[in-house]
């Protein structure tokens, strides 16, 4: 498990570990803010098993992804909300 | 997949310690069995790996049954149940998956309970499992300073994790009085091994404050939590943190055997073999009412061996899983939730998170049926798994009846799988 994979959230490039989930990443890159409700409030993870749908961001171009039930990929690009 | 490949005599829905047992114990019986997960690994919560790969008490039980021939598919998800004998699933690549059964195993588990509170919807305000399960995942909390509160066992476990992973847990705040603490540290010791692991807890918490009757009233934080707010004696006191661990309890997981037609009342209705009401299907495990996971494993063993044909195997289990019902009733009586907190969330805290939807909106409408039709609570992509437990809690209404698909699902699956949509 020594393997590391680097990725990019909002174009920053980010380092974790192999098997890291994407809210790591997001985390990882110095991110609170996952995305925007619909009255625009800032929202970040809450149940962490895929349940809440909270942490949604776009991967890979690819809209509303559960960022804590996706792996992360080398080269990969995550976009959160602003 | 051809045909063959996709018919079971027995279909597991759900892989953590419920699911594997009844999965093994099918299996044994030379049943062609079927265990699927919508994570990407089985094990459940409460056996979810860490990145670290420590191997887990879920590792024996996934050797067990890939030894026996078990078919295991990850990350998928059921979302609706067409006809009888079927259920449609979608893949994790968002690829539709028809599944055949003769008799179906539900070990779907448990999810937390959420009270809302203002500032509960703050980013790095989450649940207490929840954070853990993210930290299991590489989720950095190395120096931060976090505040676990809530209620239940569940509580100094996640601290403790915390811990472990660098955290710097300031303190656990727990609802429940000293004295029902008390009386649920007294049923351990009809449970020595779950009296070790209260032991083990204990020890390693040493130097984090566990507060009992307390709980968080209000968080505070610009575009994230920065503080939290907690009540204690009376009084309130504020202490800083980056992240805000919180849960109370836990709630069964039924939407899939509420949508297959099982009777459902503080959990999936279940006789002595783990039948629901429904024929062919079993449940075990959390769904039938939260018990902890020795209580996940006596049912899910008893659901497999039932559902394999062996009834006589089953029925040797029954005195064990008695001694652990016991303990899921102390566990309860224990942890009650607080009138106290039915107060916490003012008319304008928002109560359903997908459709940002307050409490003062919802207690306007006469019952569920109408606060969804005139707000859209409940109605997100959550389909009401967060804020539905929470309204019950706060105004006592019985979740609404359940419909496919049970979570967001692609155009492509849906068509697929036929008529479930209707």
């Amino acid at each position: 498990m020594n393997d590391a994979v680097t990725l990019r959230v909002n174009g920053k490039p980010v380092t974790v570990p192999a098997g890291a989930m994407v809210s790591t990443a997001i985390a990882a890159a110095g991110f609170d803010l996952f995305r925007r409700s619909v009255t625009g409030q800032p929202r970040g993870p809450l149940c962490g098993m895929g349940i809440c749908f909270e942490c949604r961001v776009t991967v890979g171009g690819r809209q509303h992804v559960r960022s804590c039930q996706t792996a992360c990929a080398s080269g990969m690009e995550v976009q959160t909300d602003e | 997949m051809s045909e063959g490949d996709r018919s079971f005599d027995v279909l597991v829905i759900g892989a953590g310690p419920a699911g594997l047992a009844a999965a093994c114990r099918a299996a044994a019986a030379r049943a062609i069995v079927c265990l699927v997960d919508d994570n990407p690994r089985p094990g459940g919560q409460i056996w979810r790996a860490s990145l670290d790969r420590v191997p887990g008490p879920a590792v024996p039980w996934i050797a067990t049954a890939a030894r026996l021939g078990v078919r295991m598919i990850e990350g998928a998800r059921v979302f609706a149940a067409p006809e009888p004998g079927r259920l449609a699933l979608e893949t994790g690549a968002g690829e539709p998956l028809d599944l055949r059964y003769r008799s179906l195993v539900l070990a779907t588990g448990a999810r937390e309970r959420f009270v809302p509170f203002p500032g509960w919807t703050l980013p790095n305000a989450m649940g207490a499992g929840g954070l853990q399960s993210l930290v299991k995942s590489g989720f950095p909390v190395r120096g931060k300073k976090v505040v676990v509160a809530g209620s239940g066992p569940l509580l100094p476990a996640v601290a403790r994790y915390l811990r472990h992973a660098g955290a710097d847990v300031r303190l656990i705040a727990e609802q429940a009085p000293l004295a029902a603490l008390a009386r649920f540290a007294r049923s351990l010791l009809h449970h020595p091994h779950k009296l070790a692991e209260a032991a083990i807890f204990g020890g390693s918490l040493a130097g984090v404050r566990y507060l009992t009757s307390s709980w968080p009233v209000s968080a505070q934080g610009d575009g994230r939590v920065q503080s939290v707010t907690l009540a204690r004696g009376g009084k309130t006191f504020t202490e800083s943190c980056d992240y805000l661990a919180c849960g109370f309890g836990l709630v069964p997981n039924t939407e899939l055997a509420s949508l297959l037609g099982c009777r459902v009342s503080e959990g999936v209705a279940v006789d002595d073999y783990q039948r629901t009401t429904v024929e062919g299907v079993y449940a075990a495990g959390e769904i039938t009412g939260i018990g902890g996971v020795d209580l996940a494993l006596v049912e899910g063993e008893i659901a497999g061996h039932a559902a394999a044909g062996q009834t006589e195997r089953a029925s040797r289990l029954f005195q064990a899983r008695d001694r652990q019902r016991h303990f899921a009733r102390s566990l309860a009586r224990s942890f009650t939730l607080r009138e106290e907190l039915k107060h916490l969330a003012p008319d304008d805290t928002l109560v359903c998170r997908c459709e940002d939807v307050s409490l003062g909106r919802v207690r306007a409408a006469t019952g569920w049926r109408e606060a969804k039709l005139q707000t859209r609570c409940g109605m997100g992509p959550c389909q009401s798994r967060v804020c539905g437990p929470a309204v019950e809690f706060l105004l006592g209404w019985k979740p609404d009846s359940v419909r496919p698909p049970l979570f967001p699902v692609s155009v492509n699956s849906l068509s697929q799988a036929g008529d479930s949509g209707s």
